[in-house]
């Protein structure tokens, strides 16, 4: 079943404290940063505590993703060198404005990858974060096989776009839209931009109803406060589990007849219906609706 | 002879038959807005006391004043509930002579009902006071300067001192009713300018927690609490005040909304969060030795079913009546929890003084379910240890551990630990939490103890129950 992937927690890669326990808040993955959030004095000191919590911190079944400096900075390189040999799932490039970038990246990973003797084992993700990128978006999401998904960064993108944020957010439609349809059509994942009020979890809310309806995997978010909300949202609603369950167990009882063919109540059942119930249910158990025992 | 009751501080003093060596007592309802301790024992000092022993419910940060009297020999002896502060540093790396005795309030309603803590003289704020002496911890009238509700803890004092005099800042015109204190308790009263801060007297123990790990503790431990058997309708329940606990009343109350279930009473300190529930209707008396904010404090003054207990009722050991008799639940936090549910709230894991008991043993044995609230770790310091720096409430009464990394049960419960692990809740071994701790901590170098004991743990029975020792 596919990787859920509804929260993206962004944890400063500066700050051990929140790096040692982010996990504990349940986030479907960690983005550790060492971009952003880091200052140039800090970003040397960063990268060794992002490596190293990545070796010594158990983080259980966590995606863990690094957001690494731009290869255009003194420490882009470095910080690919140091996030790769300590294991990391997915480097998080930001700004990502063509799919030139994304293959630089990939090669310098190979090139770590090569000397640790496990190429292919590293994932990309691309934060799109401007008009460019946009304009480019699906070639981004397939200039690589190991790319895993596409994020909106709506701060840059809406600066570059010499236009404010508002609350309703639209002036980010048509990115968020292209994004949807960039990663669906490269088969990839699709996270949506922070929000950054945490004393207004209603507008987040339904900040987070309009990008689920849109298509989007997840959001991004920078505090376990908003993991519950996301996770409430996105957590499938009663009658579409109870279609769900139907559809696999007609795909059971067909592979036990040894038939290709599923039904429920005497109609042919698509490819698209089994995965869109398999997410169905594989969100019920990860909201703690299905428990998995009852699944077998 | 009317009004021969209200004198002056050093008048009281006089009549009081006060001698060097002997016992004067305090009670802590004012806490960091205290300013009865420091006055009255500037004043002894001031006539000339000294060797005397001080017998107070609690002493916080604002006591600091006293290392100074310690120094000069008035003070010589001190017993408490707990310490902070400066002082508290001060006594944990050898201030005194004599160990301070650290006892719970339970302990010390006892202590003082069976003649094991005599008091002399005690000296006992109240934010009103008639002439004679009838006292309360709510205002009663216009010029009311301070708040603090309930009186529990000065209560035993009153009752058992062989002389009290009660300090106001508010003189009201007899009859002060209904009272905390009886009149006929009562030799002395002294106007003063303040007995309290009442900005202060809520401050500190209490707050309003948006820590998300706090909010992930109190969501799991109210998940214990609903799935442990003992939610039930007319269950009763107490909680602490540490950010963790309060926010845990917020995720009950959703739960006993949902469900219909009422709880009989809430015990203990009562905060406004519990009075919010009372007022809804989800609790249906509020049991208060102590009201830890200004609503709290309001409530009492105000409402039948808010009632006042004493220390000795609230959670006295050998008193069958005791209310911590009838109590279902209790959330409790803790510094330390050890591999054998000990709990340390007294000592940080510095080896200096920084807490106080509290009702902590008093309510984890007699309750039908403990738990005890706390991170596995606290930025570096492990809190989930294999052996607590100080006893202070015994293993046997600790039922459930709460931790950001799992929950666990103490093995005297497994019928509890079954309940919950069916919940789907992650029931984990205590063990495994401290070795969890460990692997990402490692192991703290031992604190460097001296020789000298600073403080003496009495159990809820009058027993020792542990030694503090000074920290070098």
């Amino acid at each position: 079943m596919e990787r859920l992937r509804r929260t993206m927690m962004f944890v400063p890669g500066n700050n051990p404290g929140m790096m040692a326990d982010a996990h504990i808040y349940g986030p479907d993955s960690i983005m550790l940063d060492l971009e952003d959030s880091v200052t140039m004095a800090e970003k040397d000191a960063a990268r060794l505590l992002v490596h190293n919590a990545l070796k010594s911190i158990d983080y259980g079944d966590t995606e863990m993703v690094v957001r690494i400096n731009p290869l255009n900075t003194p420490y882009g390189r470095k910080d690919v060198e140091a996030v790769v040999k300590a294991g990391v799932d997915v480097i998080r490039m930001p700004k990502t404005e063509t799919a030139d970038e994304v293959r630089e990246l990939e090669a310098e990973i190979i090139k770590v990858e090569e000397e640790l003797g496990c190429v292919g084992r590293t994932q990309i993700m691309a934060a799109i974060e401007s008009a460019l990128g946009i304009v480019n978006a699906y070639e981004i999401a397939t200039a690589s096989k190991r790319m895993m998904g596409i994020a909106l960064g709506a701060e840059d993108y809406t600066a570059n776009l010499k236009t404010p944020r508002t609350p309703e957010g639209s002036e980010l439609l048509l990115a968020r839209e292209t994004i949807v349809v960039a990663a669906r059509a490269a088969g990839i994942a699709c996270f949506d931009t922070v929000y950054s009020n945490l004393e207004d979890m209603d507008t987040f809310r339904k900040e987070v109803e309009l990008i689920k309806n849109l298509g989007f995997d997840g959001k991004s978010i920078i505090n376990p406060r908003q993991i519950q909300v996301v996770n409430e949202v996105f957590a499938p609603k009663q009658k579409d589990i109870d279609k769900a369950l139907k559809i696999i167990a007609a795909i059971k009882e067909a592979r036990a007849k040894g038939s290709g063919v599923i039904a429920v109540n005497g109609k042919m059942v698509d490819r698209p219906v089994v995965l869109r119930a398999e997410r169905v249910i594989a969100l019920a158990v990860a909201s703690g609706i299905l428990n998995e025992e009852e699944l077998s | 002879m009317r009004n021969s009751k209200v004198v002056t501080l050093e008048e009281a003093i006089r009549r009081s038959g006060l001698k060097d060596g002997m016992t004067i007592s305090f009670h802590h309802h004012f806490r960091g807005g205290d300013k009865v301790v420091n006055l009255v024992v500037d004043k002894l000092a001031e006539m000339g006391f000294r060797d005397l022993k001080l017998a107070a419910s609690s002493l916080s940060d604002v006591h600091s004043p006293l290392i100074g009297h310690i120094k000069n020999g008035v003070i010589t002896g001190i017993s408490t509930s707990g310490l902070r502060g400066e002082l508290a540093s001060e006594i944990s790396h050898g201030l005194m002579k004599e160990p301070v005795v650290f006892r719970s309030h339970g302990g010390r309603g006892s202590a003082i009902a069976n003649g094991d803590l005599h008091i002399d003289v005690a000296f006992l704020g109240a934010s009103s006071c008639d002439c004679l002496g009838n006292a309360s911890g709510c205002p009663r009238s216009e010029n009311a300067k301070s708040i603090c509700g309930s009186l529990g803890y000065a209560l035993p004092d009153a009752k058992h001192a062989d002389h009290v005099v009660v300090l106001t800042d508010d003189l009201v015109a007899y009859p002060n009713v209904p009272k905390s204190i009886s009149a006929c308790d009562v030799e002395s009263v002294v106007v003063v300018d303040s007995v309290g801060d009442s900005s202060k007297i809520s401050s500190g123990a209490i707050r309003d927690s948006k820590n998300p790990r706090d909010i992930l503790l109190a969501q799991q431990a109210a998940k214990v609490i609903i799935n442990s058997g003992y939610f039930v309708d007319g269950f009763s329940i107490q909680t602490g005040t540490g950010g963790a606990s309060l926010a845990a009343v917020k995720y009950i109350r959703e739960s006993m909304i949902e469900k219909g279930i009422k709880a009989s009473f809430a015990l203990g300190g009562i905060t406004a969060h519990m009075v919010k529930l009372h007022e809804e209707g989800l609790i249906g008396r509020l049991i208060d030795v102590q009201s830890f904010d200004k609503v709290a404090a309001e409530s009492i003054a105000s409402d039948q079913l808010h009632q006042e207990v004493s220390a000795v009722e609230y959670a006295s050991a050998d008193n069958p009546g005791s209310a911590v008799h009838a109590l279902d639940i209790v959330i409790l936090s803790a510094l330390e929890v050890d591999v054998d549910f000990n709990v340390n709230v007294l000592v940080g894991s510095d080896g200096v003084i920084r807490g106080a008991i509290g009702g902590h043993p008093d309510t984890a044995e007699d309750s039908a379910l403990s738990i005890i609230v706390c991170p596995l770790l606290r930025g570096r310091i492990p809190c989930v240890v294999p052996k607590v720096t100080t006893l202070i409430t015994p293993g046997a009464g600790v039922d459930v551990v709460v931790t950001e990394y799992g929950i666990a049960v103490n093995p005297r419960r497994p019928e509890i630990a079954g309940r919950l692990k069916e919940a789907g809740l992650n029931v984990v071994d205590i063990h495994d939490l401290a070795a969890k701790a460990t692997s990402v901590i490692g192991v703290p170098d031992p604190l460097p103890f001296g020789d000298k004991v600073v403080g003496i743990v009495m159990d809820r029975h009058g027993n020792v129950l542990d030694k503090i020792h000074n920290i070098q």
